[in-house]
């Protein structure tokens, strides 16, 4: 029997992993695959509750994560492609269109 | 058993979410990422969510990932030489202190709750799948709309800003 403290464990190391990413990583598309590893994180850290505390709420509210990621992914993509179309660079560094 | 297979699928997510992190060229971060969420269904199978390990296959391996390869192919992009954040040392040391912190936490303390009303053996009865159809068609009736709605405006919100912009009716405008 595998603890819960040994799931919630992996969650937090995958959580950090993916903020650290959104953090340090200079490319647009990777920041937001960082993002996608944070709400996998989160993910398991709701489905392993779920099967611990014996509820089925905790699976649900992952399905609706998972329909948010599509969404985020969606948009997010969108965005990049707009701002790829006019300055030819995916880094986070130079936009900065909306700074002040 | 159990254990020889969680460990076998959390070892390798989280390298699986290193690799997604460090590796320089784009795709090959999105193929570690596709590993990772391979492995992290793996981990659902594990925990009796069968619905959720089929909707992170069908959705999220084969769908999302497939958007996100879509936008790396079509931008074609170079691998750059300083790929990392130029400030990226002053990041990492607080995000592993913060990470140890929490891990020791974690460690400490037991769990101890109130259990819900879907024990292993009723939800294995009928499958999992049904009693996510039924939770999620009672309960969770008003938050499914909402999601849906919400996929809508996403939907919308993505062609909208893709599209490609009309040039401008130069000879209207004087």
């Amino acid at each position: 029997m595998v603890p819960l403290s040994a799931y919630v464990a992996v969650s937090a190391i995958l959580f950090l992993t993916g903020l650290l990413g959104v953090l340090i990583r200079r490319n647009f598309i990777i920041v937001l695959m960082a993002v996608e590893i944070m709400l996998n994180a989160a993910n398991i850290n709701l489905v392993a509750f779920s099967y611990y505390m014996e509820s089925m709420a905790g699976q649900l509210v992952a399905l609706f994560i998972i329909a948010i990621a599509a969404g985020e992914a969606a948009v997010g993509l969108a965005i990049i492609i707009v701002v790829f179309r006019g300055k030819i660079s995916t880094n986070v560094d130079e936009m900065n269109l909306l700074k002040w | 058993m159990t254990l020889v297979f969680f460990a076998y699928f959390s070892l390798v997510s989280i390298a699986a979410g290193v690799l997604t992190v460090a590796l320089r060229n784009p795709v090959h971060c999105g193929l570690a990422l596709l590993a990772l969420l391979l492995h992290v269904s793996g981990l659902f199978v594990l925990l009796n969510a069968e619905f959720l390990w089929a909707v992170q296959v069908v959705v999220y391996a084969g769908a999302i990932l497939v958007l996100y390869l879509f936008v790396l192919m079509l931008l074609n992009l170079k691998t750059e030489e300083r790929y990392f954040h130029s400030t990226f040392m002053y990041f990492l040391a607080p995000a592993m202190i913060g990470s140890l912190y929490v891990l020791a936490l974690l460690f400490r303390s037991p769990f101890g709750g109130a259990k819900g009303d879907a024990p292993a053996a009723a939800i294995l009865q009928d499958g999992d799948t049904h009693a996510v159809g039924i939770k999620m068609f009672s309960d969770y009736l008003l938050q499914f709309e909402i999601v849906g709605v919400f996929l809508l405006g996403a939907i919308i919100g993505a062609i909208v800003l893709a599209k490609t912009p009309k040039p401008l009716d130069v000879e209207r405008e004087r």
